[in-house]
C-alpha cells in the first residue's frame, strides 16, 4: 500500500471574480521512501497541492471541492483541524519556499525546534532540548549549543532553511513535503539542500514529496516526476524516462526552455502565449493554444492521464491516439 | 528537574552575546539614554508620589489639606517651596498627593485597556470572517456611546467611587488598543511561519499568544505609552465636571485647572502642577519609544 494516494483532488478559490480552479483531478501516489517530485511554471497548482493535503490552504477563500488523500489509510481532507493536528508535524511536515520568512523573528531557534516535540510527544523539556542540538548538529549548523540560543534574523538564509529541516525532521516523520525549498536560495547553497535532503532520507527513510519550478532540481533527486500545467497532471514518469522518453509536448517544451542545453549565442526557447485563465477554463486540453502540436480534436476533447508506456502517464491526446516524435 | 548537562549548557551559552531575550532586552535600553532618564523621572516621581505621606509629615510640615485662609495665596517661599493656594494650602503637597492619583489613574486605567484590547482585538483579528465581524461591529457601536454620558450612568448607579473612574476609562480606552491590534494580528497572520506553526500541528489558540502576541510587543507598548497621557487627561476632564476626584483630594488635572483659572494673579498655581504632569509624559513617551526599540529582536545590529 503506497504511503500517500491522492486520488482525484479538485480545489478552487472563490473570489469576486469567480472561481479560480486552481487544481482540476490531480491523482499520485507516494511510496515509502520515495521521493517525488511536482514541476510546473507558477499557478499551475503544485503548491495548492501540498496546501490542500497538510490542510493548510485558507479557507475561504479556497475550498476542497472533491477527491480523498490517504496518508496511511487515512483520509486526511476528511479529517477536522484537531484530528489533523495528530500527523501535522508529527508524521508529516512541511518546509516552505522562502526560509526568511517562514522562521518565527521572536522565538529562540531552541523554542522553535523542540516545539513539534512539546506538543507531539510526551518528552521532558530537557530531553527535547538534546534532541534538538543533535538535529542542529545533523543538518550541518556549526556550533549548535551556542547557535540554539540564537534569533532568525542571526542566521543566514541557506542556515535558515537547514534550521526549518532539522525542525521538520525532528519528529522523524514519514513524509516531507517541500514546497520550493531552494528557490530562494544561492545556486551553491541550493545544491547544499538538496543534498542534505537527501542525505536525511536515506538516514530515517522518509518519504519526500518535492516541489519545484526546477526540471534540473527535480531531476537531480526524484525518483519519480508529475508535471503539472494549469492544475491538471500532464506527465507522470520515473525520472529517466521522463527525460529519455518525453510523452508530452508540454514536458518537451520545459526541457528545451532550460537554458543550459542551449548553444551558446542562440536565443533562448520560450513557450509562446501564456498559462490559460483558471477563472474560466477551455475545453479540452490547457496547453491546446500554446502547443506546438496541436490538432483539431485537442480543443474539444476531455483530456485525462492515461499509461502510455510502462509506469509512464501522460495527458496528451495526441500521444495517447498515436505515435507522435517529440 | 533539570539535569545537570543542561545546566552546564546554559553557564556556557550565557556568557556570550545571545543572552535571555529580557536580558537582551534591558541591555539594549541601557543603551539609549533617552529612555533611561525617562526611567528614572518615572520612577522618582512615582517614588515620590507613594512616599507624599511621609514627606509631608517630615519634611515640608503640611498636610495637603490644611487650611490657613488667615495666609491665603502666596508664591513659593522657604516655608511653602511651591507656595500656596488661596486657602492657604502647601502647593508641593497637594502636588504629590494628586500625583497618586493622577499617576494610579494613568497606570491602572491603561492596564486595564491593554488587558481587555489586546485580548478582544487579538481573537477577533485572528477568528477573523463572522467572528471578527460581530466583534468589531460592537466595538463601533462602544465608540458611538458618548463617554460623559456613559461615566455619569456609572456614577449615578454606583456612587462615586475612584475605582469607578478607572473603570469607566478603562471601558472607553480598550477599544482603539483593541482596533490596533486586530489590525496588527491579520497582517502577521497571513505571514509564513504562521503557516509553519500550522503545519506543525499546533493549536490555534498556542499559535496566537505563542507565535502572533510576542511580534505585537511593539505597538502595544507604544499605544500604551500614548495611552497613559491620554488617561491623565480624561482624568482631569472628569475631575472638571465633578465627576472624578473629589475635594479636598486633587490630582494634577484638578489642580492645573484651578491653576489655569488663576493664572494672572497666581502664576504658580499653574506652573509647577503642569510642570509636573508634562515631565512625566515626556518621560513616559521617552521610555515607550525605548521599549520599543529594546523589544525589537531583529533592531539588534550587534
Amino acid at each position: 500500500m503506497p504511503l500517500l494516494t491522492v486520488n482525484h483532488l479538485r480545489a478552487s478559490f472563490h473570489t469576486r471574480a469567480g472561481i479560480v480552479r486552481a487544481v482540476r483531478d490531480v491523482s499520485f501516489q507516494i511510496e515509502r521512501g520515495e521521493t517525488l517530485g511536482i514541476v510546473g511554471e507558477s499557478g499551475s497548482g503544485k503548491s495548492v497541492t501540498c496546501y490542500s493535503i497538510m490542510g493548510l490552504l485558507p479557507q475561504p477563500p479556497g475550498r476542497i471541492e472533491g477527491g480523498q488523500a490517504i496518508f496511511d489509510g487515512v483520509d486526511l481532507l476528511a479529517l477536522s483541524h484537531r484530528e489533523l493536528n495528530k500527523y501535522r508535524g508529527l508524521r508529516i511536515s512541511m518546509i516552505f519556499q522562502d526560509p526568511m520568512t517562514s522562521l518565527n523573528p521572536y522565538l529562540r531557534i531552541e523554542d522553535q525546534l523542540i516545539e513539534p516535540l512539546l506538543i507531539h510527544e510526551k518528552i521532558a523539556r530537557a530531553a527535547a532540548r538534546r534532541r534538538a542540538l543533535e538535529m542542529l548538529a545533523e543538518v550541518g549548523i556549526p556550533d549548535p549549543g551556542q547557535r540554539i540560543r540564537m534569533y532568525p534574523h542571526e542566521f543566514s538564509g541557506g542556515m535558515r532553511q537547514r534550521v526549518m529541516i532539522a525542525m521538520a525532521l525532528i519528529t522523524k516523520p514519514d513524509l516531507l513535503i517541500a514546497d520550493e525549498p531552494t528557490t530562494a536560495l544561492d545556486v551553491t547553497v541550493q545544491a547544499q539542500i538538496l543534498d542534505l535532503m537527501k542525505k536525511m532520507r536515506e538516514e530515517l527513510g522518509m518519504a519526500i514529496l518535492l516541489v519545484s519550478h526546477d526540471l534540473g532540481v527535480v531531476a537531480g533527486c526524484c525518483d519519480r516526476v508529475i508535471v503539472m500545467y494549469a492544475g491538471r497532471v500532464m506527465e507522470s514518469a520515473r525520472t529517466g524516462d521522463l527525460f529519455r522518453d518525453t510523452k508530452h509536448p508540454y514536458t518537451r517544451a520545459l526541457q528545451k526552455s532550460i537554458p543550459a542545453l542551449q548553444v551558446k549565442g542562440r536565443e533562448l526557447y520560450t513557450i509562446a502565449g501564456a498559462p490559460p485563465d483558471l477563472l474560466r477554463p477551455l475545453p479540452g486540453c490547457p496547453f491546446a493554444p500554446r502547443c506546438g502540436y496541436v490538432v483539431d480534436y485537442c480543443a474539444r476533447e476531455e483530456i485525462g492521464p492515461l499509461e502510455v508506456a510502462p509506469a509512464h502517464c501522460s495527458a496528451c491526446l495526441r500521444v495517447q491516439k498515436e505515435k507522435l516524435p517529440l | 528537574m533539570m539535569p545537570a548537562p543542561t545546566l552546564q549548557l546554559d553557564e556556557q551559552v550565557d556568557g556570550e552575546k545571545s543572552a535571555s531575550f529580557w536580558r537582551d532586552a534591558w541591555h539594549r535600553l541601557w543603551k539609549n539614554k533617552l529612555a533611561l532618564f525617562g526611567l528614572f523621572v518615572v520612577a522618582a516621581l512615582s517614588l515620590v508620589c507613594l512616599l507624599a505621606p511621609l514627606l509631608c509629615r517630615y519634611v515640608i510640615g503640611f498636610s495637603y489639606e490644611q487650611q490657613n485662609l488667615a495666609l491665603g495665596p502666596v508664591p513659593p517661599n522657604r516655608a511653602h517651596w511651591l507656595g500656596t493656594d488661596p486657602l492657604g494650602r502647601d502647593l508641593l503637597a497637594r502636588v504629590l498627593y494628586g500625583g497618586q492619583i493622577s499617576l494610579m489613574v494613568g497606570l491602572c486605567a491603561t492596564g486595564v485597556s491593554l488587558f481587555i484590547g489586546v485580548i478582544y482585538g487579538a481573537v477577533s483579528g485572528f477568528a477573523g470572517g463572522k467572528v471578527d465581524m460581530v466583534l468589531m461591529r460592537l466595538v463601533d457601536i462602544l465608540y458611538a456611546l458618548p463617554f460623559t454620558i456613559f461615566v455619569i450612568l456609572l456614577m449615578v448607579f454606583f456612587g462615586q467611587y475612584i475605582i469607578l473612574l478607572f473603570v469607566a476609562i478603562g471601558a472607553v480606552q480598550w477599544l482603539t488598543m483593541a482596533r490596533i491590534v486586530r489590525g496588527q494580528v491579520m497582517a502577521i497572520k497571513q505571514q509564513e511561519f504562521i503557516e509553519a506553526a500550522r503545519a506543525l500541528g499546533l493549536r490555534r489558540r498556542r499559535i496566537l499568544f505563542r507565535h502572533i502576541l510576542p511580534n505585537l510587543l511593539g505597538p502595544i507598548i507604544v499605544y500604551a505609552t500614548l495611552t497613559v497621557p491620554e488617561v491623565m487627561l480624561l482624568e482631569a476632564f472628569l475631575s472638571f465636571l465633578g465627576l472624578g476626584v473629589q475635594p479636598p483630594h486633587s490630582s494634577w488635572g484638578v489642580l492645573i485647572k484651578e491653576g489655569a483659572e488663576m493664572m494672572e494673579e497666581y502664576p504658580w498655581l499653574l506652573t509647577y502642577p503642569a510642570v509636573a504632569m508634562a515631565l512625566t509624559l515626556f518621560s513616559l513617551n521617552f521610555l515607550g519609544d525605548g521599549l520599543r526599540d529594546a523589544l525589537d529582536v531583529r533592531g539588534s545590529k550587534d
